[in-house]
């Protein structure tokens, strides 16, 4: 490697033609770093002023607060999208009622049970879900969790809030796990060591000491799959069945934000109301994700603080 | 040391362990065989996920199937022009995702000053990698598409997953950057190279091997995606194969989409589903294999 330096320090001019070479150069990556906050800035304004113009039409409140969604109304349209803030809510809190015990136990597993051979093997298997594209899951739920939901349960179809669920749920496992691992991981060794010294058992330390100090990287791994969940739309299009209906419990048919948009965006005339709508939609999935993912960022903040103690 | 002057948890504990041993070792054991039951009921579902979509996709996997035009309103034949589409797809996304990626990460890796502005492009980064993928397809459709008139295409669709697997790219090419001792950059500098003449020469020629691991994992995201390309270029049927940057294309992701859920007879088209399912998920398991792989081997490399 330090063969190939001197010839090329030699061909480069003077000082002073260095100098500025390397300034340009140092703008230029600066510039590159800087385009992510133009993208993040630029979709939250191309959301925004879309979302202006549907609410000049629309209201905010009564796009917020509305139950029907009724777009292509004979008499009149309506657009308000509560329905689809709890459909969203809905199945994402169903997955998480299973995904955060699950995902969280088998990351304190992972962490401070299991022997390396099972890391070694678990650990990729675990990725590999990660690695499972979402329109796969929601084909998954179609030919597998639909039929087995609606056999159990006694149902025409399993297309509903709680196949969605489910699917989300094995969705954000592999956020959670990782992140949560690593929360764990982290726990300075003297904490572990302090408490097995006074007698405690490796399930006293695991489930007082080392869970309750990973305690703010813990609730930013559920943050993180939390936001996964939401912002998810194949598995739910499919899974789901799409219903415009207020959802009654998890075996109604749910249509989530995410699945609204992608369902009608194909078919709408541009620079309508129910155009912009849609973007209106974008924009409060934007910000319950920024909300969460700000959250996460605080969370995992606060948790290398503990790490650095 | 008295009860009474140790911490709250461990105090507790002190106070605890006037139980048997017998007791503890009982509860603990359950405790663990919980924990390990929950970790294996995660393996289980995936295991089940796999060997589902392998042991009914893999009897439609063929020469023909793969290379072959799809026939009789996609009821028959092959599914070639998915295929294609997303090969293209993928490549374009990297084409546009990772010099932007990777300049970035020099910038945050070997430029960056820990100010307010770093800070704020450390949280757009991790903001953008939660925002949601349709949401990206709406920005797609309302920049690439309409605003410059890119229309819906291979271009429009490609930019806009460039722009998804951005804080891929990013962040896993400047872990790869991070991985690079200072030394090699000390020793570069005190032969007299400059800032950027010790990047070029020494530090991305090592961390090569990670740059290209997170360009694997960028684009095998963009793969299976699948919401992002439903309005920006992705196409339900195309009697023709993609011939520029501006053709529709068809792609696997959004054909499983159809065969399963649009398709006029979705019965009589299940095996095609799952040969598609199949082909998809073994291009994208492959891609993440090949890319933890290198990881792993480059991993070892430097530490050895």
């Amino acid at each position: 490697m330090s063969g190939s330096l001197s010839p090329c320090i030699k061909t480069e001019g003077g000082l002073f033609l260095n100098r500025k070479l390397e300034t340009a150069i140092a703008y230029f990556f600066t510039l590159n770093g800087a385009f992510v906050i133009f993208v993040l800035v630029g979709i939250f304004a191309l959301l925004l002023s879309s979302s202006f113009a549907a609410w000049q039409d629309v209201g905010l409140i009564s796009f917020l607060t509305e139950r029907v969604w009724n777009p292509a109304g004979f008499v009149s349209s309506q657009f308000g999208i509560f329905t689809k803030i709890v459909g969203t809510l809905m199945v994402t809190a169903g997955a998480m009622l299973f995904a955060v015990p699950l995902g969280v136990a088998t990351a304190a597993y992972l962490a401070e049970v299991a022997s390396s051979w099972e890391r070694e093997i678990f650990k990729p298997v675990i990725e590999l879900l990660a690695a499972v594209p979402s329109v796969v899951l929601g084909f998954f739920g179609i030919v597998v969790f639909s039929p087995l939901l609606a056999r159990i349960f006694n149902l025409p179809n399993g297309l509903n809030a709680l196949n969605g669920s489910i699917l989300l749920g094995l969705m954000s496992l592999p956020t959670i796990i990782s992140i949560a691992e690593d929360a764990l991981t982290a726990v300075p060794k003297e904490y572990k060591e302090a408490s097995l010294a006074l007698g405690a058992t490796r399930w006293q330390t695991l489930s007082r000491i080392i869970i309750p100090a990973a305690g703010s990287g813990v609730t930013a791994a559920i943050m993180l799959g939390i936001g996964r969940s939401l912002g998810e739309t194949m598995t739910v299009i499919m899974a789901t069945g799409n219903a415009l209906q207020f959802p009654s419990d998890f075996f109604s048919s749910v249509r989530t934000m995410t699945a609204t948009i992608a369902i009608e965006l194909g078919e709408v005339p541009a620079h309508t109301t129910h155009y912009y709508t849609l973007f209106a939609i974008g924009f409060v999935l934007f910000s319950m994700t920024f909300l969460v993912s700000l959250l996460a960022d605080i969370f995992l903040h606060r948790a290398s603080e503990v790490k650095k103690l | 040391m008295k009860k009474s002057q140790l911490p709250a948890p461990l105090g507790e504990l002190a106070a605890d362990n006037g139980r048997s041993r017998g007791h503890h070792s009982l509860v603990e054991g359950l405790a663990f065989g919980l924990l390990r039951l929950s970790m294996l009921l995660v393996i289980a579902a995936i295991f089940f996920i796999f060997y589902d979509i392998f042991s009914k996709g893999v009897g439609m996997i063929s020469w023909e199937f793969i290379t072959a035009m799809p026939r009789r309103g996609m009821t028959e034949g092959g599914i070639w022009p998915a295929v294609l589409g997303t090969v293209y797809i993928t490549l374009i996304t990297a084409a546009a995702s990772v010099p932007v990626g990777v300049f970035a990460a020099i910038y945050l890796n070997e430029y960056a000053k820990k100010n307010m502005f770093t800070r704020v492009i450390r949280l757009s980064i991790r903001n953008l990698a939660g925002v949601p993928s349709i949401v990206y397809g709406l920005f797609g459709v309302a920049l690439f598409v309409r605003a410059l008139e890119l229309g819906t295409s291979l271009l429009s669709a490609g930019l806009t997953l460039g722009l998804l697997t951005l804080p891929v790219t990013i962040t896993a090419s400047e872990e790869a950057l991070k991985a690079v001792p200072d030394s090699f950059r000390e020793g570069a500098l005190a032969l007299g190279a400059t800032k950027w003449q010790a990047i070029r020469t020494n530090v991305i020629p090592s961390a090569l091997p990670g740059i290209i691991t997170g360009m694997i994992l960028g684009i095998s995201r963009a793969a299976g995606e699948t919401a992002p390309i439903l309005f920006t270029g992705a196409a339900f049927y195309l009697a023709s194969l993609p011939n520029s940057l501006s053709s529709r294309f068809m792609a696997l992701p959004y054909h499983l989409f159809i065969m399963s859920t649009q398709h006029h007879s979705i019965e009589k088209v299940r095996p095609i589903a799952y040969g598609t399912a199949l082909v998809l998920i073994g291009l994208v398991v492959t891609m993440n294999m090949s890319a933890i792989l290198l990881r792993a081997h480059y991993r070892k490399k430097m530490r050895g």
